[in-house]
């Protein structure tokens, strides 16, 4: 029995369920949200990479390093941004993140 | 079952176990040892899937970086996890619910989705005889060099965002200001005084 594109892609799927019930579940701890948030943009990597592999085109990914390189990107800000509200309010909690009330 | 499809299951059961104690761990320094386990995990799909560069990028960039961001974050704040994980069980319904109905939709797509006629995806054919990370470098450079760019200068805000964020300058500290020695003179800085010979000042 090969594995085939179908396998691939039912991982990547189950992988990115988990990531956003983890958004939904970890309402209040911003670090579990972003934890997530990694989850999902490597769901989305699995599937450049499968389709890449499968279809014999490399520019899958050529894709799935940019995703890749934003993802990153997007950690460090994040997480700055979470150390200096943690300076500032002393806690992490979703919750509290609402002064703005945007 | 052969040999590839044996290790399939194997990093594809242990990646998606991860994944779920990621958000389900009670410690938040538990959740990032998993994350690192799940990317782990991931890049042996790759490395199954014939993507080498991208699985040894995911080990370099993820276990090697981003998750060591989040370690030192999670135990440089000073929070009290337990209490953020009041109500955990208060959103399990709805999570679980729009879990559910999103997995479902994602198989049913997955499920009756075909390739069109003539997809072929020969736009830029792999190259036979040639290893991945030859591939990679020679359409990375060449038709991709203008994203190539755009990427590192992604990175370059990042980490000067990162910076601005961050810092900040205490109050009470001395510290070394070149326009200000440079500006002073003689005149400032040097007071004669007269002395009176036989007296102290």
């Amino acid at each position: 029995m090969g594995i085939g594109l179908p396998h691939y892609l039912t991982v990547a799927a189950i992988l990115f369920t988990l990531g956003t019930l983890g958004i939904f579940l970890n309402r209040k701890n911003v670090i579990v949200i972003l934890m997530s948030v990694e989850l999902i943009l490597l769901a989305v990597n699995i599937n450049f990479v499968a389709f890449s592999a499968f279809l014999g085109n490399i520019t899958g990914q050529i894709f799935a390093l940019f995703v890749l390189t934003v993802a990153a990107a997007e950690a460090a800000i994040g997480l700055a941004i979470l150390v200096v509200f943690y300076r500032n309010r002393g806690s992490i909690a979703v919750e509290d993140i609402n002064t703005m009330k945007g | 079952m052969s040999l590839a499809a044996l290790f399939f299951y194997l990093f594809a059961a242990v990646a998606v176990a991860s994944a779920f104690m990621v958000i389900a761990s009670r410690n938040p320094v538990h959740s990032v040892l998993f994350l690192i386990l799940t990317f782990v995990n991931a890049a042996g799909l790759f490395i199954l899937i014939g993507a080498e560069f991208l699985a040894m990028l995911l080990v370099v960039v993820y276990v090697g970086a981003v998750a060591v961001l989040f370690l030192f974050v999670v135990m440089m704040l000073d929070v009290d996890f337990v209490e953020l994980r009041q109500g955990f069980l208060q959103y399990l319904p709805v999570g679980a619910l729009v879990g559910l109905v999103f997995l479902a939709e994602l198989v049913l797509v997955f499920g009756s989705w075909t390739f069109g006629e003539g997809v072929t995806g020969a736009v830029l054919p792999a190259a036979a005889g040639v290893s991945n990370t030859v591939q990679i470098g020679r359409v990375l450079y060449t038709d991709y060099v203008y994203f190539f760019q755009a990427a590192g200068l992604v990175l370059l805000v990042a980490m000067i965002g990162a910076i601005v964020l961050t810092l900040r300058h205490k109050t009470n500290v001395k510290r070394q200001s070149i326009p200000v020695q440079n500006a002073r003179t003689k005149a400032a800085a040097i007071d004669v005084v007269k002395v009176p010979s036989g007296k102290g000042l």
